[in-house]
């Protein structure tokens, strides 16, 4: 678990040093698709100086201080929210976040009118969350600063899979030749799609395990392997991604109750016996224990990697700000 | 005044008898008055020379949901079938007559309206089918809401019979299509979009062909957009249905990838589907499966459209592209230039009952003369249409509209 072990380990591609301060080549953090393994590198390299920032007495720079950072969350969120708020605030930008709660956001042109104004405050940076996929980039395209992705819809929620991929690595070292099974609600999960497209990116090898009903069509055709059984798809795995299953989302016909998906889909011990004995266990959060997850799966610190998770996304976000505020700052303003 | 115009050396096509040779057509007020080659001995008849280019029947547009006729008539469309989903529902005689009657006023096109199937297109009791097509109605359909009370079916079709009456259905199983906007399909998996599944038309389309040949009742389907679903028809078809269908230009150029981006401009009903469903309609129109190419012309503004992929409203204009994007399949050997005609003039007629779509003597003076080879760019702040919500904005293609003649008057004319 040494920093050395952990830089060595990516795909081969990802290798290559951007040189310090050189810009990053996105203006927006819309989805990991747009990334490539090196600017994955980049971003985790990077959080894994804000893990040690974060772990001192004094956790707050003022690299950024003077820069305004708006969070505009559609959706409701504890987590992400309070963790990009955490981020900025460490990294000294101010911080606002505007809850557009779903009463008083609902039609287009409002969404578009919210845009044109908040970028007249003249943000630095705005992270945004909404329901529908395709929302943040729509966004994007009516702003001048950076627009990080904090999920949209179905579609994407890069910060998740970039702070999933920096819990892999520190823990096992490395990402490329990994064999990542990813569990559950799929079809309704965003953080499933950026997952896949990080791990296949990094080299790791993507298994989906999942009630058919939760598997979207054709999405083996994004390079992933496909069981429905947790048995089979378990074995031998280096690391086991549980999703939150979307209870609002169920609506009666994906499954016929909680505790059948709990049966056959549960994470339990018995089920994690098949993966290798050193896998990990991880979870986006929040948890629906005794659904997809058994207590004493998700409370062994042992296997557990959650509690880590939430740490690293603090760091992987202060990452983001950073990496997509540079050209804002002045040359050679780097944290 | 009496109006009598010659239009000479033009390449005259009839669809409707299979002619297609160098000619003179002469039109006396609103009727075809001759064909062939006709001298003016006078020299007092207003000539026209069409320089070689086509001139065939006016085309007839089975699927529209706006009049639009500025549009219309600069895309060579010469007769409109207004659906039924207007302000107010078109599902009553009166509703009928006062479209028929209002388009006689403003519109420089015909139009003729499809009347509701159902009672305020809720899909539970008849509308009055009869009275309908007697003021006018050409067929009934309920539009974008597919019938899907098999019961209901059943009786419009039987009752549908006395009258000869054709039904179009809009083939969407409602409750396997629930929530989803895009083809269920790689695409939509990738970019997170709720799908609907091809079987959703399958299903609608195998079931109308039982209940059709189970009745004897005429059965058109509106939009078909699968490989299975273009199947499903040829099939009822070789078992001796009464079935027609229709498919419009944007499923024959575009699949799901046109969704990439999330532009809400390659949002129709049903969904974009995929490659081998595409190139399967295209070989539906070149063996006949297909019978009719409709521009489903949709005017829908940048408010309705600029918007999140999921609450964006679905459609396109159609008018304007309608002939160029059919002509580019001709220009592509797919399928021969009287098929593709035949698609957008005699075969609608023939299924609506209508005199137009064909050049004879008699027939209505409804009449289109276009270049086929001429290149043009399609341009959205050019089009003429309400609305420029098009998806092939900067595509090139080839066949333009040179003159719109309805009821013998130039209502277009490039």
């Amino acid at each position: 678990m040494s920093k050395d072990a952990t830089h060595k380990d990516s795909y081969p591609r990802a290798e290559v040093t951007l040189p310090n301060g050189s810009h990053f080549s996105h203006k927006h953090l819309l989805g990991i698709e747009d990334l490539d393994p090196v600017e994955i590198k980049v971003l985790l390299d990077q959080a894994d100086i804000y893990v040690g920032q974060s772990r001192q007495r004094n956790k707050s720079t003022p690299h950024l201080s003077g820069l305004t950072q708006i969070n505009l969350f559609f959706e409701n969120s504890t987590r992400t929210l309070g963790s990009f708020e955490i981020a900025g605030k460490r990294l000294g930008m101010d911080t606002v976040s505007m809850s557009a709660a779903t009463s008083s956001v609902k039609k287009g042109e409002t969404l578009l009118d919210t845009a044109v104004t908040l970028n007249a405050m003249r943000p630095d940076v705005l992270v945004i969350r909404h329901g529908d996929s395709g929302t943040v980039k729509l966004l994007a395209e009516k702003m001048d600063c950076a627009v990080i992705n904090a999920g949209d819809g179905r579609h994407e929620h890069p910060t998740q899979a970039l702070l999933d991929a920096l819990t892999i690595r520190n823990r096992k070292g490395k990402l490329h030749g990994l064999t990542v099974a990813i569990c559950g609600d799929v079809t309704h999960s965003r953080v499933a799609r950026s997952n896949i497209l990080l791990l296949n990116a990094m080299g790791a090898r993507v298994r989906l395990i999942a009630p058919p009903t939760l598997l979207p069509k054709d999405v083996e055709r994004m390079g992933v392997t496909l069981f429905t059984s947790m048995e089979d798809g378990l074995k031998d795995v280096d690391v086991v991604m549980m999703l939150r299953l979307q209870q609002e989302r169920m609506e009666g016909s994906f499954l016929p109750s909680l505790s059948e998906y709990y049966r056959f889909w549960g994470l339990t011990r018995e089920k994690l016996a098949f993966a290798k004995d050193d896998a990990l266990v991880m979870h986006p959060g929040p948890m629906n224990r005794g659904v997809e997850i058994a207590s004493d799966v998700a409370d062994d610190l042992e296997k557990s990697a959650i509690q880590e998770q939430v740490e690293m996304g603090v760091a992987v976000r202060m990452a983001c700000l950073d990496v997509f505020t540079r050209d804002r700052r002045p040359e050679g303003d780097i944290a | 005044m009496s109006q009598v115009t010659l239009y000479t050396n033009a390449r005259l096509i009839d669809p409707a008898t299979g002619m297609d040779q160098l000619g003179d057509i002469l039109i006396e007020h609103d009727k075809i008055a001759e064909i062939g080659t006709i001298k003016d001995n006078t020299g007092l008849i207003e000539t026209v020379d069409c320089g070689g280019r086509i001139l065939a029947p006016g085309l007839i547009d089975m699927r529209t949901h706006d009049v639009d006729s500025k549009s219309a008539s600069a895309g060579g469309i010469t007769t409109i079938i207004l659906q039924p989903d207007q302000k107010t529902i078109i599902d009553s005689e009166d509703e009928v007559e006062r479209i028929c009657d209002r388009a006689s006023r403003k519109s420089s096109v015909n139009v003729r309206p499809m009347g509701a199937a159902t009672k305020g297109m809720k899909g539970t009791e008849l509308a009055e089918m009869g009275s309908m097509l007697a003021a006018g109605a050409v067929a009934v359909s309920d539009c974008r809401a597919s019938i899907t009370n098999a019961r209901v079916m059943r009786r419009m079709m039987e009752y549908a019979t006395h009258f000869d009456g054709l039904i179009v259905n809009f083939a969407e199983d409602p409750a396997l299509a629930e929530g989803g906007f895009a083809h269920e399909g790689a695409t939509a998996t990738k970019l997170g979009l709720a799908g609907i599944p091809v079987e959703a038309e399958v299903t609608m389309i195998e079931r109308d062909a039982l209940l059709s040949r189970m009745t004897g009742a005429r059965v058109h389907i509106a939009l078909v957009s699968s490989a299975a679903g273009i199947d499903a028809v040829r099939r009822a078809k070789a078992a001796g249905t009464k079935i027609t269908c229709s498919v419009a230009p944007h499923y024959l150029h575009l699949n799901d990838n046109a969704l990439e981006g999330y532009r809400t401009f390659a949002k129709v009903s049903p969904p974009l589907r995929g490659e081998e469903d595409r190139l399967a309609l295209i070989t539906g129109i070149a063996d006949g499966t297909v019978d009719c190419i409709v521009s489903d012309h949709d005017p829908r503004s940048e408010d309705v459209k600029r918007l999140p992929l999921a609450q964006a409203d679905a459609g396109i204009v159609g008018f304007e592209t309608l002939l160029a994007l059919s002509l580019s399949h001709v220009h592509a050997e797919s399928f021969d230039l009287m098929t593709a005609l035949k698609a957008m003039t005699t075969t609608p007629a023939n299924l609506l009952g209508l005199k137009a779509g064909r050049l004879a003597k008699g027939a209505p003076a409804d009449l289109v003369i276009f270049d086929l080879g001429k290149p043009w760019v399609i341009t959205d702040t050019k089009l003429k249409s309400s609305e420029k919500n098009t998806p092939f904005d900067t595509l090139p293609v080839q066949g333009k509209v040179w003159q719109t003649i309805v009821g013998g008057a130039v209502v277009f004319n490039s």
